[in-house]
């Protein structure tokens, strides 16, 4: 156990997982870096310096540097899982799907039901996503909502370097196609990691904190922000439970339900489009599943409905921010019907 | 081809003031006073400025992640080019876009890009709408070495080539496609022989030579102004700066910028052989330089003076009615 960022999580998972099992082959554009070029190799270890030191350690062999060719090698990847392989492919950011989303939506996704349950995919495509770091709208997206919505692929997104590891290698076990999500604002956190190898079951949400006032449901780094705005609120006489779903499709209804069944008050906070996310979704289930014990309106927390901003000003008021999580609990706590 | 002395005059003095944008980028990102990603152009200038002379009015380009030198040479306005930089008021998109979305549709420049690719099918578009419109109008699509490798140029070239479209198609090769080698990235290694594979004939040129540029650039429009479809430019040379600020560029070998900038430097180039050829005279040259120096501390500190967007901001320009 020792304190490791976010990219040293990452770094470990794939690190541990390539020793464990020699099928797993990383692809993406300057995952190692410096491809044919005269200067040092590694240079890079992708964009954000995740697989840094994977490629001196398992070579070209395992360690795949592409062309910017994001449909040819993301769907080379889902080719060589479907036929032995346990790739982990980067699309360096997720605004990136707009070009190759054939090959994970009509391809990946679609793979074993329509060949009736034959093949099997194990592939994971690692994704940076997120709004914070002045990168404006082509890469700033939270796009886990569209992928959610595809039938067939799994939809992971951590919300601390911990999480990262063990959902990280999970994902790498599973025999089904992840999206793994990397909030690029985080890439810097750090917290105790273990130094060996452990798994998160994909599907189980954790419950960060308990109180029982309220249920905030928040997701990816937003979780970070819940935690801040319950701390904050528990001065202020409201006891907040935090859950964090850590994937989101499958979804882990049952234990937001359960909560919201307690405490009778749900706030969810989402860093994605207001529009068809996942916080509509959460807040679809509670209505029909929940309905009786809700003592005041579902309260969702997002952007509003708009690209994502470049001027610093505007992208801070886009972020969904700790004050509007506090202000809505604090508006479902008081509500009075 | 002889250029009189006014477009040497023009051709130096946009190139200089590419250069001198982008040091001047450079040096205020380190500050921290710009946010976000940004690539510069600097060691590229001949592009944009050899290819954009040939353009006019009714033509078009689309740009690259590396779009600040586009900008300059389709005539963007250089004060607002700054605020966009900086985030701010009267920026060309309010602040909005940034270095990596900055756009002037109303002078032809219809974008820097996020997406390496996203480009040429847009070149292709503003190429049918001016063909169908009769505008004479022209579309030069500026991508790099690692687009040249994306499905969508790929697409976009034959497009271009079944509809007989006036598209330039001008591969920026500057060597690296963020980190990758573009003579390991571009299978075959022979752009030009890609180009008439897809029946758009093409060339390849020295960039660090503006007058190359210019002269191959000139041809390739007047065969597209003639109507002979499109047409392809494979221009070599090297960025001064990494794929993005803050880049250590580890990945290319020691001294190999400084070899290109004490040995290859396009606007030396220029200088030598017009000071040489007695075209102009080096305190002409030396008036633009020190203008240029003006002209863009002005536009930094305007930049700077200027205020954040407002909060409203935020929600305008998403859609033209909702």
């Amino acid at each position: 156990m020792s304190r490791k960022s976010f990219r040293q999580a990452l770094n470990e998972a794939m690190r541990q997982e390539m020793e464990r099992d020699p099928s797993v082959i990383l692809l993406g554009e300057d995952i190692a870096g410096g491809m044919g070029a005269k200067g040092k190799q590694d240079a890079w270890g992708d964009v954000l310096g995740a697989s840094k030191g994977l490629l001196p350690k398992f070579g070209r062999e395992r360690i795949y540097d592409t062309p910017i060719s994001e449909s040819a090698f993301i769907g080379a990847a889902a080719g060589a899982a479907i036929n032995g392989l346990r790739p982990v492919a980067q699309l360096m950011f997720v605004d990136f799907v707009g070009v190759c989303g054939d090959q994970i939506i009509n391809q990946i996704a679609k793979f074993r039901y329509m060949f009736g349950g034959k093949a099997t995919t194990p592939l994971v495509i690692r994704t940076l996503f997120g709004a914070g770091t002045r990168a404006a709208s082509q890469h700033s997206q939270c796009l886990y909502p569209v992928f959610a919505h595809i039938p067939g692929l799994k939809v992971v997104i951590p919300s601390s370097p911990y999480e990262a590891k063990g959902l990280m290698i999970q994902s790498i076990q599973d025999d089904d196609p992840v999206i793994f999500f990397e909030h690029k604002a985080m890439y810097d956190d750090t917290e105790e990691v273990p130094d060996e190898p452990y798994t998160i079951p994909l599907g189980k949400a954790k419950i960060v904190r308990e109180g029982g006032d309220v249920t905030i449901v928040a997701i990816g780094r937003m979780v970070q922000f819940a935690n801040k705005a319950a701390e904050a609120l528990q001065k202020n006489g409201i006891a907040c439970t935090v859950i964090d779903p850590r994937t989101v499709s499958p979804f882990d209804f049952d234990t937001v339900l359960k909560s919201v069944r307690q405490t009778g008050r749900l706030v969810v906070v989402d860093e994605a489009s207001p529009r068809c996310n996942i916080a509509t979704d959460i807040a679809a289930q509670a209505a029909q599943q929940a309905f009786g014990a809700l003592r005041a309106p579902i309260r969702m927390v997002t952007p509003p409905h708009t690209p994502v901003p470049f001027a610093p000003e505007l992208e801070d008021l886009y972020i969904p921010s700790v004050a509007k999580i506090e202000a809505a609990a604090t508006e479902a706590v008081r509500y009075a019907a | 081809m002889q250029l009189s002395r006014e477009a040497l005059t023009v051709a130096y003095t946009q190139m200089r003031t590419i250069r001198e944008f982008e040091e001047r980028v450079h040096k205020e990102f380190a500050t921290g006073k710009i946010p976000g990603f940004v690539h510069l152009y600097a060691g590229e200038e001949t592009s944009a400025v050899g290819v954009c002379m040939h353009l006019n009015g009714v033509d078009y380009i689309t740009s690259t992640h590396r779009g600040h030198g586009h900008c300059i040479g389709k005539g963007c306005d250089v004060d607002g080019m700054m605020k966009e930089i900086f985030g701010r008021q009267g920026g060309l998109c309010k602040g909005k876009g940034g270095s990596m979305h900055i756009a002037d549709v109303g002078k032809g420049m219809l974008g820097a890009n996020g997406i390496v690719g996203g480009g040429p099918p847009l070149a292709c578009g503003a190429a049918l709408a001016a063909k169908q419109r009769k505008t004479n109008g022209i579309a030069v699509a500026f991508f790099g070495d690692g687009a040249f490798n994306q499905g969508t140029t790929l697409e976009a070239m034959n497009f271009a080539s079944v509809y007989q479209l006036p598209v330039f198609f001008v591969l920026e090769d500057n060597g690296y496609a963020e980190s990758t080698s573009s003579d390991w990235s571009i299978g075959g290694h022979n752009p030009v022989l890609r180009a008439r594979g897809f029946g758009i004939p093409g060339d390849r040129v020295d960039g660090h030579d503006f007058f190359a540029v210019y002269r191959a650039a000139n041809e390739a429009i007047g065969r597209i102004r003639a109507g002979e479809g499109p047409q392809f430019l494979h221009i070599e040379f090297t960025r001064y700066y990494g794929h993005f600020e803050g880049d250590a560029m580890t990945y290319r070998p020691p001294g190999e910028v400084a070899e290109e900038r004490n040995f290859l430097d396009c606007l030396a180039f220029f200088r030598a052989r017009v000071t040489s050829g007695g075209l102009l005279d080096g305190a002409q040259l030396d008036g633009i330089d020190r203008d240029t120096v003006s002209r863009i501390d002005a536009a930094v500190a305007a930049a700077k003076a200027a205020p954040p967007p407002a909060a409203e901001e935020l929600t305008t320009d998403v859609y033209k009615n909702y």
